[in-house]
């Protein structure tokens, strides 16, 4: 079996790609929780502000998902530009 | 230096029952030891319930322990099995199988640590609310072993199904990231699951009234946090039963790898920040039960935010397997 070089250079790709989103994946879902977690303890505390809160949950989320969704772009460009 | 493949199968049951077993212990061995340090404080907080809690705390470490039982049997059968080995695909697979269980002890063994401390520091608060403690100490902490026992089948699955039909390449590929994907995949859910569990106990002892609403979310809580695992069993299975088409390339066996990766170690995080989540509802649920409502609607956007990662990387590695 003659492996040539674009062929592993594909395949790096591709074990870049799953490494980086796999990775890519770990921050995001506990930071997301951590945000969570403090909103629902916060609303316990003063229900009548639950939409504030739920707001500024959701902003805070959106941020630390950015790196999550970073991660999305550079596994979908090593798999389909690079 | 070459061995004939009898011996690479002798090779990967060996290494792979010692990584299994190795790696199967870490958890148990956590989760146990947070439990009995929790349990040391609680007899120092109150040393009249010392029997109740020595009790409490023996059941939660032997949940606990079942998840390294799981490795130790894996392990034993790598061990002592004869494998007829007849391709490079079943040498893999037996490797695997022991990744798979390895990896997969991990999270059960932490997770169900917690709610059997939590149950011994309310069994200090509260001696009247033991015999309902560790009732909900017990669901919890069962909750907590599915991921490891989705492991456990997948284990079993890669050891005692025939591949001899498999092309080697992509087939050794697809094997690794099967056993990688649930393994892997376990850890988050695994400790997630513990995580609303000992909020749940120490919410029941801190206010007892609230037992049924606090149950009740946890389990919700617990099965929401089960989702990554589950995910990770998807791809294992779609890794295991798809059936590739042989390849002399390496691009289409590293992209079967990479996907098992990939949902392996993307559902880490997911799993365990669900489990956070929810921990919080759970805790605000027990201080003020009038709005159980409010706190389990914005609980569930931020498990479902927390999820997004675990689907993006559902979503590469399915696009790994079927498109690329």
């Amino acid at each position: 079996m003659a492996i040539e070089g674009a062929d592993v250079i594909r395949a790096a790709a591709f074990i870049g790609a799953g490494i980086a989103m796999g990775f890519g994946a770990i921050g995001p879902g506990v930071g997301e929780g951590l945000v969570a977690a403090r909103a629902c303890e916060a609303i316990g505390k003063n229900p009548k502000e639950a939409g504030l809160l739920t707001r500024t949950m959701l902003v805070g989320q959106a941020v630390a998902e950015s790196t999550g969704i970073y991660s999305l772009v550079i596994a979908l460009l090593l798999l389909f530009v690079v | 230096m070459a061995y004939d493949i009898q011996t690479w199968g002798n090779i990967a049951a060996f290494v792979g029952g010692g990584m299994c077993m190795g790696v199967g212990a870490i958890g148990a061995a956590i989760g146990e030891g947070y439990t009995a340090a929790e349990a040391n404080l609680a007899i120092s907080r109150n040393a009249e319930s010392a029997g109740d809690i020595f009790k409490s705390m023996l059941i939660g470490q032997a949940i606990a322990e079942s998840a390294s039982i799981f490795a130790l049997v894996i392990a034993m059968i790598l061990l002592f099995t004869k494998f007829s080995v007849t391709s490079y695909v079943t040498v893999c697979a037996i490797f695997a199988a022991g990744l798979s269980m390895g990896f997969g002890a991990i999270g059960s063994g932490i997770g169900a640590g917690f709610p059997a401390g939590a149950a011994c520091t309310g069994m200090s608060r509260q001696p009247a609310m033991s015999g309902k403690l560790t009732t909900n100490m017990l669901i919890g902490s069962a909750v907590c072993q599915t991921p490891s026992i989705f492991a456990l089948v997948v284990s079993f699955i890669l050891l005692f199904t025939d591949f001899s039909g498999y092309p080697v390449s992509p087939g050794w590929a697809a094997m690794l990231g099967a056993g990688l994907a649930i393994g892997l995949g376990a850890i988050g859910s695994g400790i997630g699951g513990g995580v609303v569990a000992e909020s749940s106990c120490d919410g029941i002892a801190r206010q007892p009234l609230t037992i049924t609403p606090v149950t009740n979310v946890m389990l919700l809580g617990q099965a929401i946090a089960q989702t990554p695992a589950i995910l990770g069993l998807l791809i294992s299975f779609i890794l295991i039963y798809k059936g590739f088409p042989a390849t002399d390339s390496l691009a289409p066996s590293m992209a079967l790898l990479g996907s098992g990766i990939c949902m392996g170690v993307g559902a880490i995080g997911p799993g365990i920040g669900e489990g956070i989540a929810s921990s919080g509802g759970v805790k605000a649920i027990a201080r003020n039960q009038e709005v159980v409502g409010v706190i389990m609607r914005s609980m569930l956007v931020g498990m479902a935010v927390a999820e997004s990662t675990a689907i993006y990387s559902m979503v590469i590695a399915l696009v790994m397997i079927f498109v690329a």
